[in-house]
């Protein structure tokens, strides 16, 4: 399996779940381990292109594929701007979500460069916030989207942007 | 801390691999697609099979397409795609109505949809939808296919007409045109199981319902349809006033259960009022050309 570009290789028993492999055998402590029933999507990396909870993945089902998790969503040293807005927004409090929403966020990005709020509370659906920090994260990935969008124009970010809630969602 | 009993795995790398693993290691074994409805069972040890036979890399299950008149949608075509795909939206409508509110988007990212048909729980969204649209399912075993209509495809809770040594791997779903269709529920909170959903097709030949089909989950209707519904919508005008008294005939030959979800006397109204939601709604888009 590769991990974060780095190739793993390791005979593990068939139940041994993905997220137990990557955090007990791997030592990626970024991921972390919550519900355990697929609800709560603190455990989400990406399994080749896609987030998955890997609570509720095989490790074995993860051989000869792709992972991403958190420890490689930064590059060459530099924070992925998803993680830049989860600082500047105050994203995170206690933090047992963060990695999990930032997986899916940087994916959601990746496929929608502009998503309203409505499309970022759809997108992090599947994922709880124990602090109900929902409305700060929402605006952390405003925030991403916008800076990725500047990034791309050389133009500074709108400040005025409407990211507030959305009945709808 | 939640763990599967010891099994063996294995990775099958076709579908004629797969079934020559599932007649290797026999009944004790079983499918892993998804993983999605498996696995948790597998964690609470109400499923403790012997070995896994993961199916994950048989690309050669995973698609959408039209051919011969129908929607051929792959078994191991995750829930995520059927709901990205425009062509499964243009022509049933119903199934992204259906999929829009099965669990979460990560969890659709790795469900599929014959994953969740073979699971078979009463309360399946897919089901019932498929029951609606009258889908065929393809079954393969190690002396070719066999098609079993979705009616026919249930034995009961978590049981379907799948053998051990067999493989569903396609859905097709007739198309027809001057049709609509449509899918409501009602759950607890979002992506929950449904207290009880309806999916409803019509097909019309000018005010006449030519056919009708009504499916329903987690409301005790047997094959998830609702047949006498369906036989008094047939030649009959497609007025509101046959809307509501085909979700009364709906709704009494239904048998729910009182269970954590709800009363059965609240899940016989879900199923009578939401079959009439449903049929509505397959009108005005029948009307409005939205298939």
């Amino acid at each position: 399996m590769t991990v974060n570009d780095t190739e793993y290789a390791a005979d593990v028993e068939p139940r041994l779940l993905l997220i137990h492999f990557l955090r007990d055998h791997l030592g990626l402590t970024g991921s972390h381990w919550g519900c355990d029933t697929s609800n709560c999507g603190a455990c989400v990396v990406w399994l080749d292109e896609t987030p998955v909870k890997s609570c509720t993945v095989l490790a074995a089902m993860a051989d000869g594929r792709r992972v991403r998790t958190v420890e490689g969503l930064g590059h060459g040293g530099e924070l992925d701007p998803v993680q830049h807005g989860f600082a500047e927004c105050h994203g995170l409090q206690c933090g047992f979500c963060t990695p999990g929403m930032m997986m899916t966020a940087r994916w959601l990005l990746d496929h929608n460069p502009d998503p309203s709020a409505g499309e970022i509370r759809e997108a992090l659906s599947g994922q709880v916030c124990r602090c109900t920090g929902y409305e700060n994260i929402v605006r952390s990935v405003r925030w991403a989207a916008e800076r990725e969008a500047a990034a791309r124009s050389s133009a500074p970010p709108g400040e005025d942007a409407d990211y507030g809630p959305e009945v709808a969602g | 801390m939640q763990v599967p009993a010891h099994f063996e795995y294995e990775r099958a790398t076709s579908v004629d691999h797969a079934l020559a693993l599932l007649a290797k290691f026999g009944p004790e074994s079983r499918v892993l697609a998804g993983g999605h409805s498996l696995i948790p069972m597998m964690k609470l040890r109400l499923a403790q099979p012997e070995t896994l036979i993961d199916i994950n890399d048989l690309a050669e299950l995973g698609y959408l397409r039209v051919e011969q008149g129908e929607l051929r949608i792959g078994a191991l075509t995750r829930h995520a795609e059927l709901l990205g795909s425009a062509l499964a939206g243009q022509h049933f409508p119903i199934l992204h109505d259906a999929e829009r509110r099965i669990a979460d988007p990560i969890v659709r990212n790795r469900g599929t949809i014959g994953g969740s048909l073979c699971q078979a729980d009463p309360s399946e969204d897919l089901s019932a939808a498929f029951a609606a649209v009258r889908a065929t399912m393809v079954i393969r075993g190690r002396t070719g296919p066999r098609t079993v209509p979705e009616r026919e495809f249930h034995l009961g809770p978590y049981e379907t007409v799948v053998t051990p040594d067999e493989l569903l791997t396609e859905i097709r779903v007739p198309i027809r045109p001057g049709g609509g269709s449509a899918y409501v529920k009602v759950d607890r909170r979002a992506g929950d199981w449904p207290v009880g959903a309806a999916g409803a097709a019509l097909w019309l030949d000018g005010d006449t319902i030519a056919e009708a089909g009504i499916g329903l989950a987690a409301v005790g209707a047997e094959h998830f349809s609702a047949a006498e519904a369906e036989d008094f919508l047939r030649g009959a005008p497609a007025t509101g006033d046959n809307f509501v008294r085909a979700g009364q005939i709906a709704a009494e030959h239904c048998r729910p259960i009182s269970d954590q979800r709800g009363p059965a006397d609240y899940k016989r109204h879900l199923a009578d009022e939401l079959t009439v939601r449903a049929l509505r709604l397959a009108l005005d888009r029948a009307c409005a050309g939205e298939a």
